[in-house]
């Protein structure tokens, strides 16, 4: 895999993050759905944590209102110390589903955030080397119906990382890459996040993805989604799947999931 | 992993490595031509028409064209490949112009006036092309005109009704209650309004095409995916970008349908403006030569009408799919 330096811009340390007793719900027909229910985290500067939780429980939500797409309907969620209100480039989501926009080629995909600030003409250049980062040099001109879902997916996350975010926001962003992609593309995450010192907030359904990945691990309950455990991952990287004590840490998680036969 | 590229294969015509030297298709077209130019010629006129040997010299000509290309259509590549794809057109169109010319010129079995011969048709072209292209450049204006402006307004009036709840408080009850309106019922009043009748017909053309046009594109910023907006908003999108940079080139595809259906109303219109107010256009010749019992003529400027808005419609589908090249699996004009 090629390693392009996708230079941050110095200032960009991670942002700290708080999720204060934050309950939300939906409006279904007549009745509400609850989905959040009184969620409390605190993230780092800095600080790469995982969420696990089963399909549906909430966690797309709680990302929403991190990148402030959706205001919680109780509690807090804080950026920095200042209230999430409004959708910031500093935080960018990288969404579930890869909504790329059709009309755009890959690169002009890249280059939206860019463009949509007005920064296309001094940091173009930026567009190239996230292409390059998530493997699909050659394909700048292609269109989005003639990728991969894997390939959309990687479009998308280079979409969000040539915005130098604070905070990057990963819903399953490797969910639809092939187990040899999605092993290389854990590796850049890695030392991308090293290298620029983000704060990242990673939703997955893979806990060895999440032990690999993540400082610390919280496991959602179903929905409403409620912290049901917080395991910390104090292992240097690189890591490997079969370190003993990921392994241990594996049979917890799936324990709090209730998947331990 | 830098080796990877793609290149996009064009739609349609697989070019192939070398064509056949001659093209057994053009040579039967062409036969067919000069066997019609040789039928016109030598067979006896049953009726009265003049230009009869201008159209056997034309036909002539067209004959020796094919079997000349179908000598040498091994030479011109791609042009040649598509030229051979019209063979059977050409062949066909070389019999129904013998059978044309037996049923009219030769035999008389389709009386004058009502119907027209070949030569009939090529004597109007022939003598009357000063008032039918005249008559052509004043529809064209016309259309285009009124076309442009009814396409203009009703794209804004879709985008801001699709976009603004305030716009679309007040614009929602006019539109449906003028919009299926047909734009001929406001002919009489048109006329009466408008200072002049050329004024009033762009405006009757352009209402013609504004309310699909409006239509199509309100339902299409309505039906943008909203995750398109999140992902812009998330990159710090401006609700200026939002607007020109996302739901208008998401909602393209479906401005075109409007687009299409607004030019096919703005035609009929066009007509029947020409015929009732103008004096002027296609429309008011077709109406003239009916008035002298021209036939021939009117016969005449259908074709020509009928080119005139296929090229238009042509036209338009070029240009979709010039800005549409992203679309898959679109229907080819
Ligand atoms: N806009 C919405 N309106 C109503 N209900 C919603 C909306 N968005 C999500 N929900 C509901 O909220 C619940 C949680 O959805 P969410 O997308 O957060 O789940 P998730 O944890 O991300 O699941 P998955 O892992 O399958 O992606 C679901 O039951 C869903 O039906
Ligand atoms: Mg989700």
């Amino acid at each position: 895999m090629v390693s392009a330096n996708l230079q941050t811009a110095g200032s960009a340390a991670g942002m700290a993050v708080g999720i204060h007793g934050v309950s939300h719900s939906f409006q279904l027909e007549d009745r509400p759905l609850p989905v959040l229910d009184d969620v409390s985290i605190d993230v780092q500067p800095g600080e790469f944590v995982a969420l696990l939780g089963p399909s549906g429980c909430g966690k797309s939500t709680l990302l929403r209102l991190l990148a402030g797409l959706d205001q919680p309907s109780e509690g807090r969620v804080v950026g920095d110390g200042a209230d999430i209100t409004a959708p910031d480039p500093s935080r960018v989501l990288v969404f579930q589903d890869p909504t790329l926009y059709p009309w755009r080629t890959v690169q002009a995909n890249v280059a939206l955030g860019l463009e949509a600030r007005g920064l296309l003409k001094t940091q173009g250049h930026r567009v190239g080397d996230a292409i390059r980062l998530v493997g699909l040099a050659g394909f700048e001109a292609a269109y989005p119906h003639q990728l991969s879902g894997g390939m959309a997916q990687r479009v998308a996350l280079a979409r969000a990382l040539v915005n130098d975010p604070r905070l990057l926001l990963l819903d399953e962003p490797l969910g639809k890459l092939d187990s040899l992609t999605r092993l290389s593309m854990q590796g850049e995450l890695v030392s991308l996040w090293q290298r620029s010192g983000l704060t990242a907030l990673l939703v997955t359904h893979d806990v060895e993805e999440a032990l690999i990945l993540a400082q610390r691990v919280i496991v959602f309950s179903p929905r409403p989604a409620r912290i049901a455990a917080e395991l910390v991952v104090d292992r240097p990287y690189p890591r490997h799947r079969d370190d003993p004590h990921l392994v241990e840490l594996r049979r917890q998680a799936l324990a709090v999931l209730g998947l331990d036969s | 992993m830098s080796a990877s590229g793609i290149t996009v294969a064009a739609p349609g015509v697989t070019p192939r490595a070398s064509a056949p030297a001659l093209w057994l298709g053009g040579l039967l077209a062409g036969g067919i031509w000069l066997g019609a130019a040789a039928f016109t010629a030598w067979l006896p006129d049953e009726i009265e028409v003049g230009r009869t040997q201008e159209l056997a010299l034309l036909a002539a000509v067209l004959g020796g064209l094919a079997v000349l290309a179908a000598l040498t259509s091994g030479l011109f590549g791609e042009a040649g490949l598509k030229l051979r794809k019209a063979g059977p057109w050409l062949s066909v169109l070389g019999l129904a112009l013998i059978g044309w010319e037996w049923l009219t010129a030769k035999s008389g079995t389709l009386p004058l006036p009502f119907f027209a011969s070949p030569q009939g048709l090529l004597e109007v072209y022939l003598e009357d092309w000063p008032r039918l292209g005249e008559s052509v450049l004043r529809s064209l204006w016309l259309l285009l005109t009124g076309y442009a402006i009814g396409a203009f307004a009703g794209f804004v009036a879709g985008v801001a009704l699709g976009w603004s709840k305030a716009i679309g408080y007040w614009v929602h009850p006019v539109l449906r209650l003028i919009g299926p309106l047909p734009a001929t019922a406001w002919l009489p009043i048109a006329f009466f309004v408008f200072p002049t009748s050329g004024s009033a017909s762009t405006f009757l053309v352009a209402l013609a095409a504004w309310f699909p046009v409006t239509v199509l594109t309100w339902s299409g910023v309505v039906g943008v995916n909203r995750n398109y907006y999140d992902i812009a908003r998330t990159l710090g999108a401006s609700q200026t970008f939002l607007v020109l940079k996302v739901a208008i080139p998401a909602a393209l595809p479906q401005v075109f349908v409007g687009l299409f259906m607004g030019l096919g109303a703005s035609f009929s219109v066009l007509v029947v403006a020409e015929m009732l107010g103008v004096k002027a256009g296609l429309g008011w010749y077709l109406q003239w030569a009916q008035g002298w019992a021209a036939y021939g003529n009117m016969y005449a400027a259908l074709v020509v009408m009928a080119l005139m808005c296929s090229g238009l419609t042509t036209l338009l589908f070029k240009s979709r799919d010039r800005l549409l090249a992203w679309q898959k699996g679109t229907v080819r004009w």
